[in-house]
């Protein structure tokens, strides 16, 4: 039992076309930056928006099928769609918006599961309070309430969390994986934090410019991204192009002089390879992967030093590295002006696009 | 003192506005969903009335309904109706003068309601009647009422179209409006004066609750 959705939809300039499964029980991550497609791809799930073709089913009913003629309107989809603002109705009580949503229900049935899910929520107290009095993480629980009032049989989350100050963020990432943990229907989670995605999700699919990619499971995409798309999306920076080397399992980067191991195979369609920040560090030379390189800058984060490098054989204008390490490991580096840095063949990324 | 003119005036005004306040606020409606080149063509078109003189509201309208013209003579005919010089003609001249006021304001609050809310509460299963009454319109009240507060004050003034359509018969079409003209024409000033402070008690009323109905709002709808 899962969701299917396979469809196509033009607006003005922009292609959507998506592809996707997403199984009970195992949320789906929706990646993807900004203006990618993901609310958009949500709103032809619930219907609120009409794809140009292509077949959406839940189980065993069809949502959508252009073919056939068939387009649920989203009042009989059965899709709960939590707002990336929340969208709560404003001259309601927070009591009168979970009713809203428990609308099935007639007299004491309804009144007993608006109050169950007030409980649930931690809002008895906030009952007879207009949402504009409610704070972030208030507003979020309602939306929720509500949302499950409706017994959906998807659930599909538009960027949660990003209404809200990181400071509450963590809660309700709890409270939503939480949520999520006691539904047992197929639910999307759209997101652009690959952290959030990754603690929250089984499965992801990465949206790029309108088109999906297809359903990967969480591990595999970060080990693996396959485009430069995703591992932008899974956080690396550093990218060059690339071609085969001399002997197999061998990569050249002529932009920054390299020729390095990568464990992955070469795949034809390879054009460009990542280097995750993280997996630079210091080394030895003569290291497997190792490189001289030139600090350029030193920067101090948070919890990490960020230095930018420019590998000693690189072309004038090749992109700066960037390598990201703990504040003891940097500290430890003999000379800081000038030094040696390696990557495991295991971590390069051999990316299309 | 003969109080017909203001039982007339009243009952034109509340009439039209009635009738404005459904029409208005569906072709708002229905406008603020439509594409572009349309939506600015309609546009023109229904908010004309705002800023032609009343004189030339009341010419079309004559031009229409008039015992000789279109639909004036098919009514007399057909029904047996005459559509102007009687008391409701005036209707017809207030509905057309004021549409714009419920129109434009009723579309300025549908263009800024957040239409995530009903796609919400489709998804949620509420029916599209539900939405629209429940959550639409409530959100939008109070855009719409404002507009339509003004337009009958609005009615209650309306001379030129009304004079020209409805004539003035004491007794039967006088309005406020047509009374004044005539009291002041006939060289009585005094009762003129009556009228005029009538009509601005009135006027000053419909503003003053407009005022009190948007604060009461104010102090309980946190959200605005």
């Amino acid at each position: 039992m899962a969701l299917t959705a396979k469809f196509t939809k033009q607006l003005g300039n922009f292609h959507l076309r998506v592809d996707l499964t997403a199984e009970n029980g195992a949320p789906l991550a929706l990646l993807g930056a900004s203006g990618s497609g993901k609310s958009l791809t949500l709103r032809c799930i619930a219907g609120v928006l009409r794809p140009d073709s292509g077949r959406i089913v839940l189980d065993n009913t069809v949502l959508f099928d252009s073919e056939k003629h068939i387009d649920l309107p989203p009042q009989r989809r059965g899709v709960g769609f939590l707002f990336q603002q929340y969208a709560l109705f404003p001259h309601m009580t927070v009591r009168q918006n979970i009713a809203a949503g428990a609308h099935a229900l007639k007299g004491a049935d309804r009144e007993r599961r608006v109050s169950e899910l007030l409980e649930r929520f931690r809002l008895s107290s906030l009952a007879d309070s207009a949402p504009a009095q409610l704070s972030g993480g208030e507003q979020q629980r309602t939306a929720l309430a509500r949302m499950l009032a409706a017994s959906p049989r998807v659930i599909l989350l538009d960027e949660p969390l990003s209404a809200l100050d990181s400071f509450l963020r963590w809660r309700l990432e709890l409270e939503l994986q939480e949520m999520l943990a006691g539904f047992d229907g197929p639910a999307i989670w759209v997101s652009h934090d690959r952290g959030e995605a990754y603690r929250s999700c089984h499965t992801v699919c990465v949206m790029e410019n309108g088109a999906s990619s297809p359903v990967r499971s969480m591990k595999e995409t970060l080990a693996d991204p396959l485009t430069v798309g995703a591992a932008r999306l899974f956080g690396c920076k550093n990218f060059a192009p690339v071609r085969p080397g001399p002997a197999s399992g061998l990569v050249e980067v002529p932009a920054w002089g390299l020729a390095l191991r990568a464990a992955a195979p070469w795949r034809e369609t390879v054009t460009t390879l990542g280097i995750p920040s993280a997996s630079l560090h210091p080394a030895k030379a003569g290291e497997e992967n190792a490189f001289p390189c030139e600090a350029v800058r030193v920067t101090e984060d948070v919890a990490a030093m960020i230095v930018l490098l420019r590998p000693l054989a690189a072309a004038a204008e090749a992109p700066l590295l960037r390598m990201e390490l703990d504040k003891s490991l940097w500290a430890a580096v003999p000379d800081q002006k000038r030094l040696t840095v390696a990557v495991r063949p295991e971590e390069i990324l051999l990316l299309e696009g | 003192m003969d109080w017909y003119p203001l039982y007339n005036s009243l009952r034109i005004a509340a009439i039209s506005t009635a009738v404005v306040f459904f029409l208005g606020i569906w072709a708002a409606y229905r406008v603020a969903g439509l594409p572009r080149l349309a939506k600015g063509l309609l546009d023109a078109v229904l908010t004309l009335p705002l800023v032609l003189p009343p004189t030339v509201v009341g010419y079309l309208l004559l031009l229409l309904l008039g015992p000789r013209r279109v639909i004036g003579a098919w009514a007399l005919e057909q029904l047996g109706l005459r559509l102007t010089m009687t008391w409701w003609s005036a209707i017809f001249s207030t509905v057309v003068v004021i549409f714009p006021l419920v129109y434009r304001t009723a579309r300025g609050a549908f263009e800024s309601f957040d239409e995530s809310l009903v796609q919400a509460g489709a998804t949620l299963g509420l029916s599209r009647t539900y939405l629209f009454w429940r959550v639409r319109m409530p959100v939008c009240r109070q855009g719409i009422l404002a507009g339509t507060v003004l337009a009958f004050a609005r009615a209650l003034g309306e001379y030129g179209a009304t004079s020209m359509i409805a004539g003035y018969t004491p007794g039967r079409t006088a309005t406020i409006s047509t009374t004044v003209y005539q009291l002041w024409r006939t060289g009585d000033d005094a009762s003129a004066l009556k009228w005029v402070l009538v009509n601005l008690a009135i006027s000053a009323a419909a503003l003053v609750a407009l005022n009190l109905l948007e604060r009461r709002e104010g102090g309980k709808q946190p959200w605005r």
